[in-house]
């Protein structure tokens, strides 16, 4: 059951304002999206008419805080194929960076930034890689950048002690 | 960019960019590629600086990410070379980074002034970005590719993986092939003299998007093309991307265990696959780093009779 009172009609403007989710309010619920699907194909969780249709009528609190919205692949079917160009992938991103902002933000999403920060990549390279790359003769890497934990410092978007865990 | 495409010289020179995942879990499709562009004549130059591209942030924070890629896109622009990516992932993210940039005056701007307020660093958007395979089909090209072909692999029946973001969004790449029905990974294939297989849902997503979140799910999707694959008894998959790789490769195991079932399904890079096309021994292509060993593929290879 859905209770107009605890609905949020505004809720679409936001996530209009978001990149990515500029054409939210052109989706008319024909379920193209869900059809072709493949996360869909494998588990009912995942639904992205459904999705849409509850940021539509404005269920913030529940989009926000559902686990729903992180199963989107980005592999872009439905992107491709949405009559009225809502740009799903994009949609579904505008809309996680705004459950991010609102606090809720997946632990392994957590992690990967976690590495970003530390490595400036998502996985160590470590003297072992470089010291393989020597025998086959190529450019070692450098194991370290500093400048993701600056970009991410930067944007203030997380705290350094949330980041550094 | 017309610049560049004045002087044929530069046109098969590249910076190439590595991602977080081929330098660590992808060796063998980094070696592979470096032998099969040094016989194609492409040159490549490399930049040890390079971060993540972007794209595994873009779900927390749009901005982030587009920060991160005209960070690499900046190092990239130094060297006055166009940006060839190995993942398919990292080209999209590139690709579509770039666009953002190009497209919006004051986005620009904010960029650079962050750029050079926290890294000392600028992007001019100048920078053009593609991925090895589809320098391999458009600038190489067949003839060029064929000329080199030195052994048999018409005994072989492989089935093409394009993956996603190699191809979607077309927005993005400009349409350059249809992203319902690509050819180009199946063109290849038929050049280096092997046999490029139909099969079911043969454009379906791995499922590494989801792996982070959701490993049961990503692990289902894997799982469906392997099983179609399995039907059509093809020697190997061929695929584009370290991180296709990951689910069908690394993963499979995992996927055997969980569905009760056996694949031992080999996967290949497609610059491997090239590579034996042109006689390049399996060493140099890294091929004993795969961890689905592909004897029986390897005994059907003969020797070109001349």
């Amino acid at each position: 059951m859905i209770h107009s009172k605890t609905l949020d009609p505004n809720f679409k403007f936001l996530i209009a304002q978001e990149p990515g989710g500029e054409n939210i309010r052109r989706c008319f619920s024909c379920g193209t999206c869900t059809a072709g699907c493949p996360v869909r194909e494998v588990t009912d969780r995942y639904n992205p008419r459904r999705i849409i249709r509850m940021a539509i009528l404005g269920m913030k609190k529940e989009v926000l805080s559902s686990q729903f919205i992180w199963l989107c692949s980005s592999c872009y079917t439905c992107f491709e194929r949405c009559p009225q160009d809502v740009k799903i992938p994009e949609l579904m991103n505008a809309i996680k960076n705004i459950a991010v902002k609102e606090g809720y933000l997946p632990p392994s999403m957590k992690i990967q930034l976690e590495l970003l920060s530390s490595f400036g990549r998502l996985l160590e390279i470590t003297d072992f890689e470089n010291e393989k790359r020597k025998e086959w003769d190529l450019p070692l890497l450098q194991e370290k950048t500093e400048d993701v934990k600056k970009i991410l410092k930067g944007l203030g978007f997380h705290r350094e002690e949330k980041i550094e865990g | 960019m017309k610049r560049r495409l004045k002087d044929s010289h530069l046109n098969s020179q590249y910076t190439l960019f590595l991602g977080c995942t081929v330098p660590v879990r992808a060796f063998n499709y980094e070696i592979s590629t470096r032998k099969v562009a040094d016989r194609l004549g492409i040159l490549f130059s490399d930049i040890p600086e390079f971060c993540c591209c972007g794209y595994p942030v873009k779900s927390v924070n749009h901005y982030a990410y587009l920060l991160m890629a005209a960070r690499n896109l900046a190092l990239a622009e130094e060297k006055g070379l166009p940006l060839c990516t190995l993942c398919s992932a990292c080209c999209g993210a590139l690709t579509e980074a770039n666009h953002e940039i190009q497209e919006d005056q004051d986005l620009h701007k904010r960029i650079n002034d962050d750029l050079s307020r926290w890294l000392g660093k600028r992007y001019e958007g100048e920078v053009k970005v593609t991925h090895f395979i589809r320098v391999l089909q458009q600038e190489v090209g067949e003839k060029r590719i064929t000329a080199e072909i030195q052994a048999d692999l018409s005994s072989l029946s492989l089935a093409p993986h394009y993956g996603c973001h190699y191809t979607k969004p077309s927005t993005i790449y400009r349409r350059v092939e249809d992203p319902e029905n690509p050819t180009s990974l199946d063109r290849l294939i038929e050049v280096s003299g092997a046999k490029s297989i139909a099969y079911e849902n043969k454009l379906q997503c791995c499922g590494g998007g989801v792996l982070a979140i959701d490993e049961e799910v990503a692990l289902a999707m894997a799982h469906s093309k392997l099983e179609h694959i399995r039907a059509h008894q093809a020697d190997a998959m061929v695929l584009l991307c370290p991180f296709c790789n990951i689910m069908y490769e690394s993963n499979q195991r995992k996927i055997e265990k969980v569905y009760g079932k056996e694949y031992k399904l080999p996967i290949l890079f497609y610059p491997q696959i090239l590579g034996l096309a042109m006689g390049i021994g399996q060493e140099e292509l890294g091929i004993k780093m795969n961890r689905v060993r592909p004897t029986e593929l390897l005994k059907k290879i003969n020797k070109k009779a001349d």
